[in-house]
């Protein structure tokens, strides 16, 4: 049986339907989750999808923090449920302090929308581990709040903890101190990425399949973690 | 009913591009000598009856936990006579 992948939907969420499609080319199930059920329906792992929550109102994520279903993330997270929040999905994460730092407008001011090469700098959590270090890939890009900010001592602190998964290559598009582009909590279960792998897993569609490591990683976590039998 | 002000502001050290468009236009409008402009949010909250100390403790643990963004932003509450 394949490892359940739960995909929450919010309003204003947009990517949902693409992280399930991604799920399933992946190899696992995907299953719909809504914000306002506080029940995980026993998934082995979930996916935060982009979008704008609740209209991003107040601030991107904020009110999404505390949707029901959030509340029960939140705890999963903390046991050790990987969980990979993408681009508002991301913002989730960092409000609702699963992961450090916050996503702020894009220094230009401009929403942006292209294909954005990574450098892959994190091999080890359970979102990254289909890949190499250093690898390359390449996945679309597009948002209008995804300038990631930390503090001087967080900063150093993931880089010093190899916390970094992702950073931008070539062009930095949004003011993303450290070139940043996704991180990792401590336990490498929880992963934040402000570009969107769900958009580069099928060659019709996207511009590489770059982003279906993401997707398959996390299997061979659950598999390795003893989550999920083989 | 009494008038609850919330403040909420980006900390000093945070980049704030939209203050910076807005301190763009200023020049244009003819405004000199601005050395500077931070854009921040204001919360005004109508509140049945008085304002207690349980109240405003509460009001606080909501600016704090929902209004404002404590790793970007820095808050503050006034009650409106």
């Amino acid at each position: 049986m394949s490892p359940r992948i739960g995909v929450v939907t919010f309003p204003g969420s947009l990517d949902d339907r693409d992280a399930a499609r991604a799920v399933t080319i992946g190899g696992g199930e995907a299953v719909a989750l809504w914000h306002a059920d506080a029940d995980l329906h026993a998934v082995d792992a979930i996916v935060l999808p982009g979008g704008f929550s609740y209209g991003d109102y107040l601030r991107c994520g904020a009110i999404a923090r505390f949707a029901p279903v959030m509340e029960k993330i939140v705890d999963a997270a903390n046991g050790g449920l990987p969980v990979l929040g993408i681009c508002n999905g991301f913002q989730i994460l960092c409000e609702s302090h699963l992961l450090p730092g916050a996503l702020t407008r894009n220094d230009h001011l401009h929403f942006i929308c292209r294909d954005q090469k990574l450098r892959i700098e994190n091999n080890t959590s359970a979102w990254t581990n289909s890949f190499e270090i250093g690898q390359e890939i390449v996945v679309p890009l597009k948002n209008g709040e995804g300038g990631y900010v930390a503090d001087e001592h967080t900063l150093d602190l993931l880089e010093g903890e190899g916390r970094v998964i992702a950073r931008y290559l070539d062009v930095n598009p949004n003011g993303s101190r450290r070139d940043i582009a996704g991180i990792t909590n401590a336990a490498g279960n929880v992963v934040g990425i402000m570009p969107h792998p769900e958009h580069a897993v099928e060659e019709l569609t996207g511009p590489t399949t770059d982003g279906l490591g993401f997707f398959t990683s996390v299997l061979t976590s659950l598999v390795t973690n003893g989550r999920v039998a083989v | 009913m009494a008038r609850v002000v919330v403040d909420v502001k980006l900390k000093p050290e945070i980049l704030d591009p939209q203050g910076r468009a807005v301190m763009g236009a200023l020049g244009r409008l003819g405004l000199s000598g601005v050395a500077d402009v931070r854009q921040g949010k204001q919360f005004v909250l109508t509140i049945d009856g008085d304002i207690d100390d349980a109240k405003l403790a509460d009001i606080n643990r909501i600016a704090e936990s929902l209004l404002s963004n404590p790793v970007i932003e820095d808050y503050s509450v006034r009650v409106e006579a």
